[in-house]
């Protein structure tokens, strides 16, 4: 689950790192008030969308006066932007983030993610910060320095001091440094982050330490526990068949293609997906209804299939194991019987009853095509596409 | 013996009186499995398909000498229960459940660190179907009759996918030593390497087929290992050639953050290693059969 840059702020200056001042706003006529609040001259009036990059995009506007901060909360709001992380759809502008300007003297990067390889935490850091990480990785390979952080005892100071160091930062600035990476490495463990990264992390012309961009992503599994951080989902930032498949307990990932397809299993719905492209097809989406493919997902697929405009074809795709073929069979005619699908269909079973499962399709009124293997599915599918 | 488990492994249930472990723990009985007795805190003294329920995973090795158990408790507890076994002396633990926040996967991986080698647990999974060995034992949820006995050793993160290949190759009259579904998760109990390292040293294994997805070192690590410790052949198929960078893919770990972990990136890796590539999912049987009649493609 990702947050916007305003409540990743709020949550690591909870943890004794320093943000410029700031505030929210959902309306221009707030707007110059908050503004008024904040102090200063010069304000930064950004976008909250999830996402990166929004500098690029037009969503982070410089402002001189209150005046300028409400004409550009004003034209923000409402937006839709466009960034390379978004897709072309881009996502909207409901929450705007004034806070004062920083005179930047330098650009740091730091980051936290989870490290697969030595399952631990990494830290990374690097002197070239307001760039990307892989934009880094790639231009100034030699400027990343990283630390593993044992995740039975945390983060130590000496791990935070030789990273402080070792971005050539000057003596009298180490400690508020050391204290900022301490500070992200807490909330990361403490909070059951996946992603912390302070990109650029600033030293100020006056010397002060400034987390002036911020993302933090959670894990989904943890939230549970974490009753706080999931508060902060903001589901206009999601996809809208997204957001409905998730609270119906499947997992969707909305894609470019015209082949609909209902997978049972992850595996199974990457590996069907990768028949499709090869079979010369474009998925629109992936789709798992897990494992067991009750009946009610089954409905709860299709019925998310169909909201999909791109959809020209749909392909089933089930291996019954423990489940039966009979079983999802029928769980699929009933699921027909209530939904209309203008589109063409193509249903292949494997597993357990395979035959049975197959007679009921065929005995029902179901028109579709039936498929035997994961290719033969694929290219009936594909060639559906083409009639 | 078969790797990991067979005809005679002891096994307990955790999470024993519960629905999905009573449905889970009778699959198993019919299949042929060992099982002993099961675990349910607050329940014991109790019988559960005529079988003894404890109250902790200490008394039901006391008293059943088990060595194998399998985790059907909500990802909340998950952990706590996985600790619970190794620290119990179990020596093979599978955890179906998906779900567990990674946090706890790597603090449960912490806290093995304390056993020696010979003491400690192989955990398998989460989010995963389990162990299979055709004919003898099943630790797991996977339908059983479509695994066919023989001599390949298959590794799978998806559980499906792993049925789908199981089912081909019977098609083709190939059979399988074991079958081991390590999970979907970022962080796992046992890797790809953890478990073809078993599969080489085992007497009843002839070659072993890797089913991997986009997401993670995994797979090339296990490759690495292969091409310079193994002898016997391996066979790979790598999930979600369509996949877009950085999205999760319905399983936690399925997802593109790095170099080398995209689908393209794995198979030419895995080639570099010296492990014959399935091309696609729908031939990872036929490919299995060419490589055991001496014919590579």
């Amino acid at each position: 689950m990702d947050i916007h840059e305003y409540q990743a702020k709020e949550i690591l200056s909870s943890f004794g790192v320093s943000v410029p001042r700031g505030g929210i706003v959902y309306s221009p006529e707030t707007a110059e008030n908050k503004a008024r609040e904040i102090g200063g001259s010069k304000w930064v009036v950004k976008a909250q969308i999830h996402s990166g990059a929004r500098g690029k995009a037009g969503g982070v506007i410089v402002c001189n006066s209150p005046l300028e901060v409400a004409q550009a909360t004003d034209k923000l709001l409402g937006k839709k932007l466009v960034t390379n992380q978004t897709g072309p759809e881009g996502k909207i502008v409901n929450r705007i983030y004034i806070e004062e300007a920083t005179d930047i003297d330098k650009e740091l990067y730091l980051g936290l993610v989870f490290d697969r390889s030595s399952e631990s935490i990494m830290v990374v850091a690097s002197t070239e910060g307001g760039m990307s990480v892989e934009e880094i990785a790639k231009e100034k390979p030699e400027s990343i320095i990283r630390s593993k952080i044992e995740v039975a005892v945390g983060i130590q100071s000496f791990q935070a001091r030789e990273l402080a160091f070792g971005l050539g930062i000057e003596p009298e600035l180490i400690r508020r440094v050391s204290e900022t990476i301490v500070g992200c490495a807490k909330a990361f463990s403490e909070l059951d982050a996946t992603m912390v990264e302070v990109n650029p992390l600033v030293i100020s012309k006056q010397k002060q330490i400034l987390a002036l961009d911020c993302k933090m992503s959670f894990d989904n599994n943890a939230m549970f526990r974490r009753d706080k951080v999931s508060e902060l989902r903001d589901k206009t930032q999601e996809d809208e068949k997204e957001v409905y498949a998730s609270d119906r307990g499947l997992n969707y990932v909305s894609l470019d293609g015209n082949i609909g397809n209902i997978i049972n299993g992850a595996g199974l719905a990457m590996a069907s997906m990768d028949m499709i492209k090869l079979a010369g097809g474009e998925p629109a989406n992936f789709l798992d209804v897990g494992g067991g493919a009750t009946p009610e997902k089954i409905v709860k697929a299709f019925k998310l299939i169909t909201m999909d405009k791109k959809v020209k074809v749909i392909l089933v795709n089930i291996f019954a194991g423990i489940n039966r073929c009979d079983w999802v069979a029928e769980g699929i005619v009933q699921a027909l019987e209530k939904i209309e699908i203008k589109v063409p269909l193509v249903i292949r079973l494997a597993g357990t009853n395979v035959e049975k499962g197959n007679k009921i399709l065929r005995d029902s009124k179901l028109n579709y095509i039936e498929a035997n293997t994961l290719e033969d599915a694929a290219n009936k599918a594909v060639a559906a596409l083409k009639r | 013996m078969a790797v990991i488990i067979d005809k005679n492994t002891k096994i307990l249930i955790q999470g024993f009186t519960g629905k999905m472990g009573t449905f889970h723990a009778e699959e198993m009985i019919k299949y042929g499995s060992n099982v002993v007795g099961g675990v349910t805190p607050g329940k014991g003294g109790q019988k559960h398909l005529d079988r003894p329920v404890f109250n902790t995973v200490k008394d039901a090795v006391k008293h059943t000498g088990a060595t194998a158990s399998i985790l059907f408790v909500p990802p909340a507890f998950a952990a706590d229960s996985a600790m619970e076994a190794a620290d119990a002396g179990i020596k093979t633990c599978v955890a179906i459940v998906d779900g567990i926040p990674s946090h706890d996967m790597i603090r449960i991986k912490r806290y093995m660190r304390r056993y020696s080698k010979n003491e400690k647990m192989t955990l398998v999974g989460p989010n995963c179907a389990g162990i299979i060995s055709p004919g003898k034992s099943m630790l797991g949820i996977m339908p059983g009759h479509i695994y066919k006995e023989g001599k390949v050793g298959i590794i799978s993160r998806s559980g499906t996918l792993g049925y789908e290949a199981a089912e081909q190759m019977k098609n083709l009259g190939i059979g399988i030593s074991t079958s081991v579904g390590i999970g979907g998760d970022p962080i796992n109990g046992s890797s790809f390497r953890d478990i073809i390292e078993k599969f080489e040293t085992d007497d009843e294994t002839d070659a072993i087929l890797m089913i991997g997805e986009i997401g993670g070192p995994q797979e090339v690590a296990a490759g690495e290992f292969a091409k310079e410790n193994m002898k016997k052949p391996v066979i790979g198929y790598i999930a979600g050639l369509t996949a877009p960078k950085g999205r999760v893919m319905g399983h936690a770990g399925a997802i593109v953050s790095a170099y080398g972990e995209s689908a393209v990136e794995k198979v030419e890796l895995l080639k570099e290693c010296g492990v014959t590539i399935s091309k696609n999912p729908s031939v990872m049987g036929e490919t299995v059969k060419s490589v055991l009649n001496g014919k590579r493609i």
